[in-house]
């Protein structure tokens, strides 16, 4: 399943998807492959794998405790390419979010081919912007890999309509200017900038990331994006857990959560296909 | 007609360079590239930047014959004085360059990263004369090393953040400054320390830096009515070295040496030299030399000079290491300390301990020198911080106090 075919599924369905992050290898090989099935079988309808490293400017202390757990515990990029394979056989797309120095440093090319062979569906790259990115974007044209740029608030109309040009299946709308991690209220940017993301281009899905933690949350973005990303909070499962079965159990229930809360709320596309 | 310009527009020097950065931060460099691009040809910036390195920092820093020191090594020792300006390195160059491009964007308030604490001194220094807000991140484990440095910086009005993320040093200090930057730029500027990070960070701080080099060619020309043989600098993140380096890249006939931290050597692994002992890749936005594994994350570095114990160096060393124009060599842990106790033993000179990387490079490279050119070089040094705040490691290190701290 492609990221294209589940967009189209859930605006089918009339509502926005849920996307769910978890750091590869967290809390060892084994037991994310277990969280990410879990969230598969939840509802969650894209799994977001997280590619441990070293320095992840862009995210909050939930993530990098996560990934430094990950990392700590000694998975490779080797075993975060099994991870996928395992993941993606769950049955949802796969994509992976991931630095940019790891790529660089397997090969951006040998990266796409495995990432590819492993059932892998795109990459979103934070600290990649298109400016830089002319080996990826020829690697993921080489092996059929959808590729994800980041917008934010601060993005200009030049840059944004840049950006969104080089995406593939869909666009990342950082809500806040800020790292990941959730918050009590999701941000009043959030809107704003979905709008200017249709504005440059109608077609391709727009999912909100940082800051989502609960289904009235994914509702509320639900309302207004195509994807509701949610990372943090879905980590938080597993790091407040006493054990591994508490904590699967902890993610089970808020995946779900989050899959009814899309379902609580027409999607803004299709709020307004209904209008028209 | 001629090499084509480095940086590129987009800050490429080569392959290296450019930003690996999140789009949340483009919007900002952007704003301050376009804000540099203006000030640097407007003649009411530069006077004011001139102004306040003649009368603020102490600049022209002096360029000093070290007689006795030369007498040893064999060689015409210049040093330049960097260690005599304000707050007693090149650093005072940097921060006041871009506190005053800070106060032309209307932004209101600075952060930093430090390792030992002489940046965020630096730092916190331009933020008081600017009357600008200042935070300054530092690694947990620096924090304690480098207590005097954090006391100095709260002193002047900073405040100082103790990172506890990652190894808890000057790497995820610089992670937990762009973490701030990401959610405040509308009124931050992000003052990098170093001539490293995003475009146009590298451009700009070597641009600020210069002066050094700028200095120090017309000072020698001037001493001894020619060029120097050769110019020799540490390397850490490179600002020192590009510094005085850059105004000599088109005087062919100077040769010009970067010294790295080696550690405990470069090969034992446990050392902080990117060009010599490391690889290509990216960290901090850049495409540079990195310490990292076969999987690229990060590899810790070490080095006994807190300021040269960083995992990268700034893009455009690494492209002069390419090119072939500049040579770069790692000075071990051993070889730096014997170097600054012999500065303070024949010129009364107490050097940073990252600036007696420099010396020592220099002790090492005369012999080779001096059978290429077929006599005595002379050989310019950039003596980039003075040592005062090095002597907790100095002291134990060279075993001068008891274990209560107290005289022997």
């Amino acid at each position: 399943m492609t990221l294209a075919d589940t967009f189209a599924r859930t605006r089918a369905e009339g509502r926005a998807a849920v996307v769910g992050c978890m750091p590869a290898g967290f809390p060892t090989v084994e037991g994310s492959i277990a969280a990410m099935t879990a969230m598969v079988e939840a509802g969650v309808d894209i799994v977001e794998v997280e590619l441990p490293y070293s320095d992840p400017v862009m995210d909050g202390p939930v993530i990098q405790r996560a990934s430094d757990i990950a990392l700590a515990g000694g998975v490779r990029t080797a075993d975060v390419l099994r991870i996928v394979e395992a993941v993606a056989a769950a049955g949802a797309p796969v994509a992976m979010m991931t630095y940019w120095a790891p790529v660089e440093k397997y090969g951006p090319d040998r990266f796409a081919r495995d990432f590819a062979a492993a059932g892998g569906v795109g990459l979103i790259t934070p600290d990649l912007i298109p400016d830089e990115a002319g080996e990826w974007l020829a690697a993921a044209d080489r092996y059929d890999l959808d590729r994800v740029f980041l917008v934010a608030p601060s993005s200009t109309d030049a840059r944004l309509a840049m950006t969104v040009g080089h995406c593939r299946g869909f666009v990342y709308a950082t809500s806040v200017m800020g790292v990941t991690g959730a918050r009590e209220r999701t941000s009043s940017a959030a809107p704003a900038l979905v709008a200017r993301v249709r504005a440059a281009d109608p077609a391709i899905p727009v999912a909100v990331g940082l800051g989502v933690r609960d289904g009235d949350q994914a509702a509320a973005v639900g309302g207004y994006a195509d994807g509701v990303i949610v990372g943090s909070a879905l980590i938080r499962c597993l790091l407040d857990a006493p054990d591994e079965p508490a904590g699967l159990a902890a993610l089970r229930a808020l995946s779900a959560d989050l899959a009814a809360g899309v379902r609580r709320s027409p999607s803004g596309r299709a709020a307004a296909k209904v209008q028209a | 007609m001629g090499a084509p310009a480095v940086p590129d527009a987009t800050g490429h020097f080569g392959r290296f360079g450019g930003r690996f950065m999140p789009e949340a931060l483009v919007a900002a460099l952007d704003q301050l590239d376009g804000a540099w691009r203006e000030a640097r040809v407007d003649p009411a910036f530069t006077a004011e930047f001139d102004r306040l390195l003649r009368e603020y920092a102490g600049t022209p820093s002096m360029l000093y014959p070290a007689t006795r020191l030369s007498a040893e090594v064999g060689a015409r020792i210049l040093l330049k004085r960097e260690d005599l300006n304000h707050t007693g390195a090149h650093k005072v160059r940097n921060v006041l360059g871009q506190a005053l491009l800070t106060r032309r964007m209307g932004k209101r308030r600075i952060i930093a990263e430090t390792g030992a604490g002489q940046h965020g001194v630096a730092s916190a220094t331009a933020a008081a004369l600017f009357d600008l807000e200042c935070v300054v991140y530092q690694g947990e484990v620096d924090t304690r090393r480098q207590a005097l440095n954090v006391a100095r910086m709260r002193m002047l009005g900073a405040t100082v953040v103790p990172v506890t993320t990652g190894s808890r040093t000057l790497k995820d200090a610089m992670n937990e400054a762009l973490r701030d930057w990401v959610s405040t730029v509308d009124d931050t500027h992000y003052l990098i320390g170093t001539a490293a990070g995003p475009h146009p960070f590298p451009e700009l701080v070597r641009d600020l830096v210069r002066g050094i080099g700028v200095e120090a060619r017309a000072q020698c020309l001037e001493a001894t009515g020619a060029l120097p043989d050769a110019v020799a600098a540490c390397v850490g993140g490179g600002s020192n070295a590009i510094g005085i380096m850059h105004p000599f890249l088109d005087d062919a006939e100077v040769r010009l040496y970067g010294f790295e931290a080696g550690g405990d050597g470069v090969g034992t692994g446990r050392h902080a030299a990117s060009i010599s002992g490391g690889g290509v890749g990216v960290l901090h936005g850049t495409r540079t030399y990195v310490l990292q594994d076969d999987d690229g994350q990060t590899v810790e570095s070490h080095s006994i000079s807190a300021g040269l114990d960083y995992p990268g160096v700034g893009p455009e060393h690494a492209w002069l290491h390419d090119s072939g124009r500049a040579t770069y060599r790692a000075v071990d842990d051993a070889a730096a300390m014997a170097a600054f106790r012999q500065l303070c033993r024949t010129e009364g000179i107490i050097p940073a301990i990252e600036s007696a990387h420099a010396l020592a490079g220099v002790v090492a490279v005369v012999p080779e020198l001096t059978a290429a050119l077929g006599r005595e070089p002379t050989i310019v040094v950039n003596l980039s911080g003075r040592g005062d705040k090095d002597m907790h490691t100095a002291a134990a290190y060279f075993d001068l106090l008891d274990t209560e701290g107290g005289p022997r």
